[in-house]
């Protein structure tokens, strides 16, 4: 039920941008400097992406506050499985079988 | 629309009816996750089928999808300051916010736009193979909801000055910022699993 209204600097704003990008250029770095296997960049891509997207819910988006805080950490949480499913479910079905055959 | 109204609270949580429809709009924002999961699924199965056409390294150019990128992200954070100003009763401060934000939001579409020309120019168009297929499709519908936000948030300036900052508008506003964030986060995934991948190999 926290609210941030009275703060006179939107601090975790600005340290919300600052991060995003750190995590954006360590990204591009990470990708096309360092030269890693195509299956490690993607791991670490991928785990950054992520990191950045809760950064957006939690410190831009504020998804926990108000009475239904709970309700939408689940909802996103939930909505984040089902994107899971779909994404890495449809590659692996789709890709697994091309290459079995 | 009167019942419940907390006046403790910041503006747009104030009536029961606003409050519900903030927790009705983060849950089409879960429909819109899933949406967009469909899409990036698409991509992840087909993106790698370039029939005799470009790849992603022939045509992404990494100073553009940057600067693309960098708009977005800053555009949603300045956004983000524009609630921050709203939260503080600053109606001046809200709007210079949200101008800038779609100021921001319009640059971006003007690239990817000039991006997607470049593109059909080289000979990548939506017919060329069914990773440029899926590509437009991606992005083509992430572009049509950052012009759809673009468009509602033009029409949520216009209320704000009309009607100044009411329970009603503070909700609409904060709703709108939602959207943005958003359209964001999903940019996030497509920088990195669509123009970063693209761009390892």
């Amino acid at each position: 039920m926290e609210y941030k209204t009275n703060s006179k600097y939107p601090i975790s704003h600005i340290i919300g941008f600052f991060l995003s990008l750190l995590l954006t250029f360590a990204a591009v770095f990470v990708a096309l400097e360092a030269q890693l296997s195509f299956t490690i960049v993607m791991w670490i891509i991928g785990s950054l992406a992520v990191l950045q997207a809760g950064l957006q819910l939690f410190m831009f988006m504020h998804v926990t506050e108000g009475e239904d805080g709970k309700t939408n950490i689940i909802n996103m949480a939930y909505s984040a499985f089902v994107a899971i499913v779909i994404v890495a479910g449809s590659v692996w079905v789709l890709t697994s079988g091309h290459a079995a055959h | 629309m009167s019942a419940n109204v907390n006046t403790s609270l910041p503006l747009e949580y104030q009536t029961e009816q606003s409050r519900l429809n903030i927790l009705g709009f983060w849950i089409f924002l879960g429909a819109e996750i899933v949406l967009f999961a469909t899409l990036f699924a698409v991509y992840g199965v087909l993106g790698e089928r370039y029939a005799n056409g470009p790849t992603p390294n022939d045509i992404f150019k990494l100073k553009d999808v940057m600067i693309e990128t960098l708009l977005l992200l800053t555009s949603s954070f300045t956004c983000g300051l524009a609630v921050f100003e709203m939260r503080r009763h600053r109606l001046k401060g809200l709007l210079t916010w949200l101008i800038v934000t779609l100021l921001l939001g319009i640059g971006f579409l003007f690239v990817e736009i000039n991006e997607f020309i470049h593109y059909v120019h080289e000979g990548a168009t939506m017919q060329t193979s069914a990773f440029l297929s899926s590509f437009f499709v991606l992005l083509g519908t992430h572009g049509a909801h950052v012009t759809f936000g673009i468009i509602w948030a033009v029409m949520i300036i216009i209320q704000l000055i009309q009607r100044g900052l009411t329970p009603v508008t503070a909700r609409k506003t904060f709703i709108i910022s939602l959207y943005w964030h958003f359209l964001d986060v999903v940019w996030i995934f497509i920088f990195t699993f669509v123009y970063l991948k693209g761009m390892v190999g």
